[in-house]
């Protein structure tokens, strides 16, 4: 029952990539390849009715996270506490940017609420990279499963590790590319026109990047967390995962290069499903090894909540996605296709 | 008292009660929304459409500091308060899991069709997207407040291996009675929140004779409503909120009347200032043998006296919980005076131009904030010095490992971004209410636009 919640917060946060990682990434981007009024409307018109419902996978995934394995959440999010508050403030600052823009035509208005909401997407992208980075790597765990991070030590993996370091760092780089070029994709499929190549021409741009910064960090994790391979030397099936991340960033320069929009954009999701699918396989069933001492980590087996709470809540979690990917069916068809702003029609952005 | 505690209980009582303010008018309104929606369909009249854009762009505006504001909420239990949801995660995760499961989800889809889909979908369409949002708001309401409610009288759970709870009966944290209680009161607080908004919007437009045919739509269903709900606050659901503490919390309920001694016959203090040195009221208005009517129903019942516990099982801030308490109980009563004056003179035909009722119903309009915030104020403070009612001391709750540095650090930080989410908050509602619906007299008129020098 633990491994299955297990399962379920990592699809719920690998949910959340997909889904707020193409508005972060298009946010990211937007400064530099909307570069008039219209067409950073185009580019919120493209997010603004999704983001929000996009947004909400971070919540459900964090309470599912505290009612399946309260110690994983009541532990994880003391112990990051400094760079949590940023994020918070971060995710504000990015939904006032979106949502007070166009409520007052004035250039100087748009333009300020512009350069918030791209300066937080690209912090927040970085920001989620360094704690994926961080889980992995290992944080200073005491006997009673807490800990406390400062924001960085001396910048080398060890024992007493802050929450930036070299490896932490690339993790957060690797995040910023692999959203961008997400979001940048996904503005492809959503718009037509300079946006549309401007928006192609990122991802062209990005893609060697991103491939080179994977090869990289898979390298660099090996060499910080050698144990990272034990699991896959166990179920060797487990080595199905970098093949996928491997074959999607080839399919994605493929269907980039002939145009298939949606094809690349879907390559994208696969690749960072693979590398989410990658870590916590690596990790499993640690949920948060420890720098200090192996027996300290936190694991699915105590930190998980009892059976009955395990049991029920599957019950009501299965029928609420039913319900949720319901909504987002229908919302996504309902907004499917290229944004213009003729089509506007009541529409507030 | 240790800092790190003090400040820890700070942050998360100044970001849950900033939050707050703005959830209630989106609680508040959502039904009000649906009613004005409902009555364009039945009756075809195209005013009522234009009231109902209106407030749902300053529900719109509202939202979006709701929601910013409330991603907070969540996290700060982990990072402020980790041994309380060690402790008790296991159960009250699953509340909180559920609210953003189902709720958020419902809400987010049909907000976005709600405000942005009003020429997409048809008028039939329009009225559902707007139903959806308010059950969804309401749903989440439920979801919070049942949190809440079991923190207060915690039910269905078991000690399971290193002390922490694990739930054993899931209809039972959600069908807590407490909850139902506590959800009842608390949701009629809202719509009294959105009530009397309505009514102080639609009293400054007949006041300063601007769109005077709106102002008398928003007047009209703003006292109506706020009459209905001001009165299910006080009966039955303030009463059974009473009897409940009277049974469940008798502490609580001692302290917030600042009753020292169990006695029979309890007087109910009406206005005075508790004084805990010297165990007395200071210049008293008592009304004998109240108190013990409205808990027991029965003029010499006892009612348990703070004397009855040790001192150590005290709420630990008595004076700010009877104010609270009486702050609250004293708006609430004005509310349903102001509200039945006003509905008497809508049903004679002279509030529309009795000048004196439209001051105080615009002037009224922060008062029900100030109600709900002390409600809110009176059931956790009045939960003090547990957590968990009896199983968990606030002390034991938080994050022992971040510092009163660290947590000051970020109190600061949410002050600041708090600041700055006011001013933007206050602009723009302003703005909109400045602007106003759209005229419906004759064709449209063009806005005028002062231009602007450019420099």
């Amino acid at each position: 029952m633990a491994t299955l919640w297990f399962m379920i917060v990592a699809v719920m946060v690998a949910m959340y990539v997909l889904l707020d990682g193409f508005d972060i990434g298009a946010g990211a981007v937007h400064l530099f390849i909307a570069r008039n009024d219209d067409e950073r409307c185009t580019v919120l018109r493209a997010i603004g009715p999704v983001w929000d419902g996009n947004e909400v996978w971070l919540l459900a995934a964090g309470g599912t996270l505290y009612f399946a394995f309260p110690l994983l959440y009541a532990s994880s999010f003391s112990g990051f506490y400094l760079p949590l508050m940023m994020v918070l403030w971060l995710l504000m600052l990015r939904g006032i940017g979106i949502e007070f823009r166009t409520h007052i035509g004035d250039k100087l208005w748009k333009g300020f609420f512009d350069a918030i909401f791209g300066l937080s997407s690209i912090l927040l992208a970085i920001f989620f990279g360094a704690a994926l980075g961080n889980v992995v790597r290992g944080v200073p765990l005491n006997a009673d499963g807490y800990f406390f991070e400062p924001l960085w030590t001396n910048w080398r993996v060890g024992e007493q590790n802050g929450i930036l370091d070299w490896y932490t760092v690339i993790c957060g780089v690797v995040a910023l590319v692999t959203l961008v070029v997400h979001g940048s994709l996904y503005l492809a499929i959503k718009t037509e026109g300079n946006l549309n190549l401007r928006a192609r021409k990122v991802a062209s741009t990005f893609w060697p990047v991103q491939v080179l910064l994977t090869i990289f960090s898979l390298i660099a994790t090996v060499y910080v967390v050698p144990h990272v391979l034990d699991n896959y030397s166990k179920w060797p099936i487990g080595y199905l995962v970098p093949a996928i991340v491997i074959a999607s960033l080839a399919y994605l320069y493929f269907a980039h290069s002939r145009k298939n929009e949606k094809g690349a954009f879907l390559a994208s999701c696969a690749y960072i499903v693979g590398m989410l699918v990658g870590a916590a396989f690596a990790l499993y069933p640690n949920v948060l090894p420890a720098s200090t001492d192996a027996n300290y980590s936190l694991t699915i087996y105590n930190t998980a909540t009892g059976s009955h709470g395990m049991g029920v809540g599957f019950v009501w979690w299965t029928l609420a996605m039913i319900i949720a990917i319901g909504y987002f069916v229908f919302i996504y068809r309902m907004f499917r296709g290229k944004v213009t702003l003729e089509d506007g029609g009541g529409h507030g952005y | 008292m240790d800092s790190a505690l003090l400040i820890h209980r700070l942050h998360f009582a100044f970001t849950v009660t900033y939050h707050y303010l703005f959830p209630q008018l989106t609680m508040g309104l959502a039904p009000l929304i649906v009613i004005l929606k409902t009555l364009a369909l039945k009756t075809n009249d195209e005013r009522y459409d234009k009231a109902a854009r209106f407030w749902a762009k300053i529900f719109g505006i509202n939202f979006v500091i709701g929601v910013v504001t409330g991603i907070p909420m969540e996290f700060q239990f982990g990072t402020n308060w980790s041994h309380f949801s060690r402790f008790a995660g296991g159960v009250i995760g699953q509340t909180l899991a559920m609210e953003g499961c189902f709720a958020f989800f419902l809400e987010s889809t049909f907000l976005g069709l709600f405000l942005y889909g009003d020429k997409r979908l048809t008028r039939g369409q329009h009225w559902f997207a707007a139903l959806m949002v308010f059950l969804g708001s309401w749903l989440s309401g439920y979801f919070i407040v049942a949190t809440d409610a079991w923190m207060q009288n915690p039910v269905g759970y078991e000690r399971g291996a290193g002390g922490s709870l694990q739930l054993t009966s899931f209809w039972q944290l959600v069908l807590n009675p407490w909850a139902m209680l506590q959800y009842a009161h608390n949701m009629s607080g809202a719509v009294v929140t959105g009530a009397f908004v309505m009514a102080a919007v639609g009293a400054f437009y007949l006041l300063s004779q601007k769109h005077v045919e709106q102002g008398r739509i928003f007047v009209r269903l703003g006292v109506i409503a706020a009459l209905v709900f001001s009165v299910l606050q006080l009966f039955p659901t303030g009463d059974w909120a009473g009897r409940m503490l009277a049974q469940k919390q008798p502490v609580t309920l001692a302290a917030m009347e600042a009753l020292w001694e169990t006695q029979p016959g309890a007087p109910l203090v009406i206005l005075g200032q508790p004084n805990v040195a010297e165990q007395k009221i200071d210049n008293p208005i008592v009304v004998p043998k109240m108190l013990s009517f409205l808990t027991w129903r029965s003029w010499n019942a006892d009612v348990q006296g703070l004397n009855h516990v040790p001192k150590e099982d005290w709420p630990d801030n008595i004076p700010l919980l009877y104010y609270a308490y009486h702050i609250m109980v004293g708006l609430g009563t004005i509310f349903i005076a102001v509200s039945a004056i006003a509905a008497f003179l809508l049903w004679r035909n002279q509030l529309y131009s009795a000048r004196w009722m439209l001051w105080i119903l615009l002037l009224l309009a922060p008062f029900p904030y100030i109600a709900n915030t002390a409600g809110w104020m009176t059931a956790e403070i009045g939960r003090q010095p547990w957590l968990v009612y009896g199983l968990l001391r606030t002390v034991d709750g938080y994050s022992k490992l971040v510092s009163a540095g660290n947590a000051w650090f970020s109190f600061l930080g949410f002050m600041g971004m708090y600041t700055i989410l006011s001013m933007l908050f206050l602009f723009l509602v302003a703005r909109e209410i400045e602007h106003g619906p759209e005229p419906t007299d004759g064709p449209l008129l063009e806005r005028i636009q002062i231009p602007v020098e450019v420099r």
